[in-house]
């Protein structure tokens, strides 16, 4: 379904993500300015800063959750434009997770993570439970596939709330601050999943505070404030010689305490 | 600073009183002045109820067929029994109400099966309710085909007639309602445009007018040789009048969804359909089964405005019976009785709204 017309371009060497000159507005206000990104094929990227800097906004016009006004898009050799058949053809390639998991909580754990693959990959259902099972097992949650989501705890969520997004195997996985609901004490069981993930080279694109995950997995981390891109560097130099002030700054607000 | 090295052990709650004296003694005579508002409150019951049971119950008649059967007593409910079959089919005509009997039967069965969540095929069932279901419904009830005698609408009356105007105004009013909610939250001006003008047209008026609207004007600006039926005008008032309330009911239930379960969906790939048919309306209309089946009940209920158009319901038949010249003096049995009709079918609806809601729970 997507090799029709992404065949030619998804190759091995194009960019998993390309954004050229993205400009997007609410209203009169100007959220995201002149953003320029090229994401390689399994390369890890954090994003981080401080609030309203527009990082969630800008992986959210990644699968097309938010339009932009100016600019391209291209994930996977897939020109974003407002045609909801493309849009809805790259969604089936880009995974994404959320900050409050957004299970559906009408069904149950295997349901969430077969819904996808039934209505829209049109898998047989022994089919679409075998690959959620699986999921579910990599995300040691696979015996809490009978339950509801609200049965279980934030952590378990936000681990099936992966689970349900691999299981439509995508080509990259976009994460919107995945840890910043989660109690203390679930932060390290999502982290832990999602370093495997890592580990297994998932292209992978994360909004998050947790630095540490950052400085073991990320390849490039990037710094934003009002709407642009202010530093991008690999975690190394980032955090040991950021050069921006305002890379400075916020760096000391998160790591001094 | 102290530091605990055991663990304590869960323990039973102190001092629990079990069984009916503990019931009465936490609920009804807890303090001196409950054990009073108690006692008063059930002295007034009972003075209410009793004369209320004497009459309805003890002194009753039931039995015989005629006038002469009513001591005077109590309540003459040989009144009702006398005219039972009228009460259930109207004047539809005696030799052919065999037909009347197979649907209700059938609506019941139907309503049983559906209603009951251990029975099997539920899609299949849930099919042949909405599509094959209406078509025997039809073809038996007015006749015309496979040698059936016509009988027009205008000798239906009485619960038949009621429950043919519920059943098909729930039914046809529910799922107008949800597209008009889903339109009203469109993305497309026009569509949402309609979608307001039409839920705000139907809201704004009485049904009353409605009705008469079908039944006096209708005829007034389509052209004479076209004949509407007047039980089929007044059908399509009603659905539409109720679907506009339906609507708001549902787009309630569709504003409380939050909006990350629209983007999860969307983000899995799903298209608009899609999304509402398997995300959104499930949770949406699950959230709003109170608000559906109070409409549903409202609307039930209201079925007897179709009296002013001249059609008789289960409380136009009853009360038709009432200027009876043999059995004058019987209102009181009459209106007790409808009343008891009705509320059977809307107290039934309302608890099952409620089984099906705790059924529904998935703990969020």
């Amino acid at each position: 379904m997507t090799a029709n017309n992404s065949a030619s371009a998804s190759s091995a060497d194009t960019p998993m993500i390309e954004v050229e000159g993205l400009n997007k507005w609410y209203g009169d206000f100007h959220v995201l300015r002149d953003i320029d990104l090229t994401v390689a094929r399994g390369e890890r990227i954090v994003v981080c800063g401080p609030s309203g800097s527009g990082k969630s906004t800008l992986i959210r016009c990644f699968n097309h959750l938010e339009s932009h006004q100016q600019g391209r898009i291209t994930v996977d050799g897939v020109t974003m434009t407002q045609d909801i058949k493309r849009i809805e053809q790259i969604r089936r390639n880009v995974g994404m997770v959320f900050q409050h998991f957004n299970l559906f909580p009408h069904l149950s754990v295997l349901d969430n993570c077969c819904i996808s693959q039934t209505w829209v990959q049109k898998k047989p259902r022994a089919e679409a439970e075998k690959t959620a099972r699986e999921f579910l097992e990599r995300v040691q949650i696979a015996d809490q596939a009978h339950k509801y989501p609200g049965q279980l705890s934030g952590g378990q969520q936000q681990r099936v709330a992966i689970a349900r997004a691999l299981c439509m195997r995508p080509e990259v996985m976009l994460f919107d601050e995945p840890t910043s609901a989660l109690d203390p004490e679930m932060i390290k069981e999502v982290l832990d999943v999602m370093v495997e993930l890592a580990q297994d080279g998932m292209t992978m694109l994360c909004v998050t505070h947790e630095m540490g995950f950052a400085k073991t997995v990320a390849d490039r981390v990037i710094f934003m404030d009002q709407g642009q891109v202010i530093e991008q560097a690999p975690p190394q130099t980032f955090f040991n010689h950021p050069e921006s002030e305002r890379t400075k700054l916020f760096l000391s607000q998160i790591l001094g305490h | 600073m102290t530091t605990r090295t055991e663990m304590i052990e869960a323990r039973r709650p102190p001092d629990m009183r079990r069984g009916a004296v503990g019931w009465l003694r936490a609920n009804l005579f807890n303090g001196p002045l409950n054990s009073v508002v108690s006692v008063i409150t059930m002295v007034l019951l009972a003075m209410m109820l009793w004369p209320m049971a004497k009459w309805a119950l003890i002194d009753a008649d039931w039995l015989g067929s005629t006038r002469e059967a009513c001591t005077g007593e109590g309540a003459c409910w040989v009144f009702i029994s006398a005219r039972f079959e009228t009460i259930i089919y109207g004047f539809y005509p005696d030799p052919e109400r065999w037909r009347v009997d197979i649907v209700l039967a059938m609506l019941t069965l139907l309503v049983a099966w559906l209603a009951i969540p251990r029975l099997p095929a539920k899609r299949w069932v849930g099919a042949f309710a909405l599509v094959g279901f209406p078509i025997v419904a039809y073809v038996l009830l007015i006749g015309g085909h496979f040698g059936l005698e016509v009988v027009p609408t205008r000798e239906w009356g009485g619960l038949m007639l009621t429950l043919t105007v519920a059943t098909v105004g729930i039914v046809g009013s529910l799922p107008i309602g949800v597209v008009l909610a889903l339109g009203r939250r469109s993305q497309m001006p026009l569509v949402r445009s309609l979608c307001v003008v039409f839920i705000e047209f139907w809201r704004g008026v009485p049904l009353i007018t409605v009705l008469f609207m079908a039944s006096v004007m209708l005829p007034l600006f389509v052209p004479t040789e076209v004949e509407f039926d007047k039980l089929l005008r007044a059908l399509i008032g009603i659905m539409f009048f109720w679907s506009a309330y339906m609507a708001e009911v549902v787009r309630g239930g569709l504003q409380a969804i939050p909006s990350g379960q629209e983007e999860a969906a969307k983000a899995l790939g799903l298209g608009y359909w899609r999304r509402m048919g398997l995300i959104v309306l499930p949770q949406a209309l699950k959230l709003v089964i109170p608000g559906i089946v109070n409409t549903f009940i409202a609307l039930f209920k209201d079925t007897s405005l179709v009296l002013i158009i001249g059609l008789f319901d289960l409380l136009a038949i009853i009360r038709a019976g009432l200027t009876d010249s043999n059995w004058l003096g019987f209102a009181t049995e009459g209106y007790v009785f409808a009343a008891l009709m009705f509320w059977v079918f809307c107290f039934s609806m309302s608890r099952y709204s409620q089984y099906i809601e705790r059924r529904l729970h998935t703990g969020h």
